[in-house]
């Protein structure tokens, strides 16, 4: 299905990001509200003028219908309010459904946002437990299994069919942080090392601590409106070429495969709408809850061969200086992961970088840009092409 | 030890399999319409939609298709326990769980080990585990 009804109908005309890190002295909601008033403060546009709102859930502030909880909180009387439950693909998801709400007439001017104060608002036991909850709660939690050893086994299958090794999976983790050291607003900004990712404590072999995302407190939002509208706003507006999701699974015991998953279809769904491919894809910002998910999404969405992420970090090809570069603001691992916001803030940076802002981290070539969101065990994926022209 | 550990949740979709382990036997569900065996008790198959559900035993060997070592534990519980397999295993008639290794040589278990089923009692119910199969018994 050839599919170009979402082609460049919308645009993303403002971005903002809350404090982030350790910041107790905010709620979740206010950190959301933060972010959204970044946000609109660099459209012009006044908070009357929202129309529509989309956000997802919160394990720290768990209200029963967070979307209107989010209206209420921001004094917004939307014609249009969701509240997305695909796990980490939904502030990509939350795109799909804001263009398709405008491009229908439902609303003109909509905020999605995301975040929670997962580090202040509960303790480490607290969000290791509430984390275990994405297991089976009948067939899967019964034995232990954390998040990170779900995808530790993804690893480790990802190393037995590829041999990727577990030096290249340090290597994204350092790239990473390498990135984050040029963000002023990232959690985590020490510089380290492929060694000491390698040495760093065990969480579930094959991954360490390096090679897990952060547990930060953190809002993100972003506001869409049409591409008509978009033009008469002192930003500049991102337009949206192509989106696509795809669905597979929730629990990883019922996926079909461990090393090819649904970012694929998404993908191609989203290079079909946009009419591009992956060799027209400047730079990427990819979902990183561990070293080896951007690996995996690379080699799912065409920019490189299968099996071949790990060769193409080892060469810098990532690198904001190199051919392809991934996750320029330091991604979950290094910039910022709070519940459903971490895969927000890639789509933040995106824009910010076709826009041309990001000083010492910009990009060279920043005309089109792949942003992938995904959330489960690889479970639940949204792809999308971002671009700073109409095309 | 076991005490304090999540026992079996039993709803109306997976009572058949919970009292099968009781028994200290693996089983599997399977469409009556169009052969699909699937291990997550179901209303209906996921491939065909047939509610026509019937129940086999499974022989309980497979491999291991892939594996942790975890060293953080989710929930209080199993810190004791660390560190301790978690896996997955392709039972011999197709379908896929996730388990724990247990006994001789877990933590040396490989991608394609054989292993078979045995049963770990959690409250008055039990839980199927699997052990390598070249350690002999080892629970």
């Amino acid at each position: 299905m050839t599919d170009t009804t979402l082609r460049n109908r919308v645009a993303i005309v403002g971005v903002g990001e809350s404090e982030i890190g350790k910041v107790p002295h905010m709620t979740g909601l206010g950190l959301n509200a933060q972010a959204a008033k970044r946000a609109l403060d660099e459209t012009g546009l006044k908070p009357s003028d929202i129309d529509g709102l989309l956000t997802a859930y919160s394990m720290t502030e768990p209200y029963f219908m967070l979307g209107s909880v989010m209206c209420e909180y921001l004094g917004l009387k939307p014609t249009f309010n969701a509240s997305m439950v695909v796990g980490g693909a939904s502030p990509a998801v939350m795109l799909k459904h804001a263009a398709e709400a405008i491009v229908s007439g439902q609303a003109e001017v909509i905020l999605c946002c995301a975040g929670e104060n997962r580090a202040t608002g509960q303790t480490r036991d607290q969000a290791v437990a509430a984390l275990a909850a994405v297991g089976h709660p009948y067939y899967e939690q019964p034995y232990g299994a954390s998040i990170p050893s779900f995808y530790a086994m993804i690893t480790r299958r990802h190393m037995h069919e590829y041999g990727t090794t577990r030096e290249q999976l340090a290597q994204m983790a350092v790239t990473t942080r390498d990135h984050a050291v040029r963000h002023p607003n990232a959690h985590m900004t020490k510089p380290i090392t492929v060694e000491e990712v390698v040495n760093s404590k065990p969480i579930a072999e094959p991954l360490n601590i390096l090679d897990c995302c952060l547990i930060s407190d953190a809002g993100g939002a972003y506001i869409v409106t049409t591409a008509e509208r978009a033009k008469d706003l002192k930003s500049d507006p991102v337009y949206l070429h192509g989106i696509g999701e795809y669905h597979t699974h929730e629990h990883l015991m019922c996926a079909d495969s461990l090393t090819e998953f649904g970012a694929l279809e998404a993908g191609r769904r989203a290079y079909t709408m946009a009419g591009l491919g992956p060799e027209d894809m400047n730079f990427a910002e990819l979902y990183d809850c561990f070293s080896v998910v951007p690996m995996i999404e690379m080699e799912e969405l065409g920019l490189c061969e299968r099996g071949g992420a790990g060769a193409m970090v080892e060469a810098g090809d990532t690198r904001i200086d190199g051919r392809l570069p991934v996750n320029t603001h330091g991604g979950m691992l290094s910039h910022a992961h709070a519940g459903a916001a971490g895969g927000l803030f890639g789509i933040i940076e995106a824009v910010r970088q076709l826009r041309g802002q990001e000083g010492e981290r910009q990009v060279a070539n920043h005309d089109v840009a792949l942003v992938h969101n995904e959330g489960g065990i690889l479970s639940s994926h949204c792809t999308m092409i971002l671009g700073r022209e109409e095309r | 030890m076991t005490g304090q550990r999540p026992e079996p949740f039993v709803n109306a979709d997976s009572e058949v399999y919970w009292a099968a382990t009781k028994e200290s036997r693996l089983v599997l569900q399977e469409c009556a319409d169009c052969g699909h065996l699937d291990l997550m008790p179901r209303h209906v198959c996921p491939k065909c939609w047939s509610a026509n559900r019937t129940w086999t035993d499974a022989v309980g060997t497979g491999t291991v298709h892939s594996f942790s070592i975890v060293h953080r534990a989710p929930l209080p519980v199993f810190r004791e326990d660390c560190p301790y397999v978690v896996a997955l295993i392709d039972l011999a008639e197709g379908p896929r769980i996730m388990t724990n290794i247990v006994g001789d040589g877990a933590l040396e278990v490989v991608i394609g080990d054989r292993v078979e089923v045995c049963f770990e009692d959690r409250g008055e119910a039990k839980v199927p585990q699997f052990r390598l199969a070249r350690a002999g018994g080892g629970s």
